[in-house]
């Protein structure tokens, strides 16, 4: 199977054929993957070199003149190095855009953690009006990237290479799906969380629900996932920082006594080179830690 | 209100009545003057831009970077029509579209909002790069900086890019005040000209000098006229 990030490549290659107000801005990561486009719209790719401030600001400069920019590089140096830049220069100036980046929370563990980059989407969180997708598959990422670039708003796109093993129908109006209907509360599965999420809840009696589109949250869909309940368990299951869609779920919930459980990437700096899978362990993010917390949450 | 009646002419006498109406700001003074005579020149006869063209695909932009004592700024743009001058009184105040720093979205004409130091000059490549992927090699896009703005990293990411890249859509026009603490080894053109610039060096408050840089051609490189004006007290 291709990677998100592979998927990204070919997708916006084909894209940049067929649209004429799409624009490619690179900060040297990836390039060589989009040498045929880089070629054949040498105006619509634009690299920059290894300069992430110009990276944002020349993006959202070309949106300023109407163009769609779509603005790629590691979560790293997309999100957290230019800051700034990404709330000013696209949101102060109410200029729309796509961000894409690549390297999630933990990708290439045996980088360290300079290419980590768990408090992305927290970080985006800060600012108004992004709508902010985590695919769980290759095919979702591809959805989710052509209706980023087909409108017209800020989007920003997390791809990584954790993957659920099959695609989900995602996109559209960015709602919650029901993939498991229980009655002791609900768990939300967020983008390649959702395999270990089901495994984890196998034989609980909790409804999963599953989000590719984090931001907005469907607060309507969590109310209902509750039902007509007098109070709710909830738990959020982030494949970044903990507790990043907590305060959200709590709002949603603000009518009814709740508890939510935010699980994801710890804030602790770990420290730890090695591979995915021992990250998510560490995190307690692979099915067994899930599992061993959710049961005590619901438990108790 | 006499300029009601009619249409006259914009007139640079015009300006320091037009300031002296903005109030509450006085900190930004000195960076407020210092833009104005730079800004008088590229409004009055360099820019293709009106408010009937203000929103033209091909119109020439103006992004003022350096936001800070917008005062000038406001001046010349409500001297020429951009902004109607009973808003000026109103400066800074709660329901007013003018404050300290410009805000694109309120303010008629302006094509950035700024006052965080370093925006301007890169979202000025971007718009060129934007211009350019759309067949608009007329218009001429413009940035106006100041010397201690120029230490901020994200406008050596541009300056170092643009050059090579032969932007020459690009103009930046800095306005030197002597502000920066450490200034430049070499000075503030030296650093445009080692990156491919075509580059120029005027005294800011002489017209027709600004004028002449402001025009010179610069075929396959981007202009940058460093405009020294009187150091900040």
């Amino acid at each position: 199977m291709d990677t998100m990030r592979d998927r990204f490549i070919a997708t916006t290659t084909r894209l940049l054929d067929e649209d004429p107000r799409l624009a490619l801005v690179l900060a040297e990561i990836s390039r060589d993957g989009f040498a045929r486009a880089e070629r054949d719209h040498p105006d619509r790719v634009i690299n920059v070199g290894i300069r992430e401030q110009l990276l944002i600001g020349a993006g959202a400069g070309m949106a300023l003149t109407g163009m769609r920019p779509v603005v790629h590089t590691f979560a790293s140096f997309l999100v957290e190095r230019p800051f700034e830049q990404v709330k000013l220069d696209f949101g102060h100036q109410g200029v729309g855009g796509v961000l894409v980046s690549a390297g999630g929370s933990y990708d290439w563990p045996a980088g360290g953690f300079t290419h980590m980059a768990p408090g992305d989407v927290a970080l985006m969180d800060t600012l108004d009006g992004w709508t902010v997708h985590v695919p769980g598959h290759p095919d979702e990422a591809e959805t989710l990237l052509r209706e980023a670039a087909a409108g017209e708003g800020r989007v920003y796109v997390r791809l990584s290479m954790q993957s659920n093993k099959r695609a989900a129908t995602v996109g559209g109006a960015g709602g919650f799906t029901t993939v498991r209907e229980g009655t002791r509360g609900a768990v939300v599965a967020v983008g390649p969380m959702l395999d270990n999420v089901l495994d984890a809840t196998a034989g609980l009696d909790v409804s999963v629900l599953y989000a590719t589109t984090v931001r907005p949250f469907d607060g309507a869909g969590l109310r209902r996932a509750v039902g007509g309940r007098t109070a709710a368990d909830v738990v959020v299951v982030e494949p970044y920082l903990a507790g990043t869609s907590t305060a959200a779920a709590n709002d949603a919930l603000a009518a009814l006594p709740h508890r939510v459980l935010g699980l994801g990437v710890g804030r602790e700096e770990l420290r730890r080179y090695g591979q995915l899978d021992e990250h998510l362990a560490a995190h307690g993010l692979d099915a067994h830690g899930l599992r061993e917390r959710i049961g005590q949450f619901l438990g108790g | 209100m006499t300029n009601t009646t009619a249409e006259p002419a914009p007139a640079y006498g015009d300006l320091h009545r037009l300031m002296s109406l903005m109030t509450g700001d006085e900190k930004h003074g000195p960076a407020a003057t210092s833009t104005m005579d730079a800004l008088w020149v590229l409004y009055s006869r360099v820019l293709r831009v009106t408010p009937a063209t203000a929103d033209a695909p091909d119109r020439d932009r103006f992004l003022l970077s350096k936001g800070h004592g917008p005062m000038a700024y406001y001046a010349v743009l409500t001297a020429h029509g951009f902004i109607d001058e009973e808003l000026l009184p109103g400066f800074g105040a709660y329901d007013s579209p003018l404050g300290h720093h410009p805000d694109r979205l309120l303010v008629p004409g302006a094509e950035i909002g700024s006052g965080s130091l370093g925006h301007g000059l890169p979202l000025a490549v971007g718009s060129v790069l934007g211009l350019r992927a759309q067949g608009l090699t007329g218009p001429r896009v413009w940035v106006l900086t100041g010397d201690a703005e120029l230490d901020e990293g994200s406008n050596h990411e541009a300056i170092a890019y643009a050059g090579p890249a032969g932007l020459d859509q690009l103009h930046t026009v800095v306005i030197d005040n002597a502000s920066a603490t450490y200034g430049r080894p070499g000075g503030i053109a030296e650093r445009f000209a080692t990156a491919g610039w075509s580059v120029d060096s005027v005294d800011g408050r002489d017209h027709e000098a600004l004028y002449a840089a402001f025009t010179a051609p610069h075929p396959g490189r981007p202009r940058a006229v460093v405009a020294r004006v009187a150091p900040k007290s």
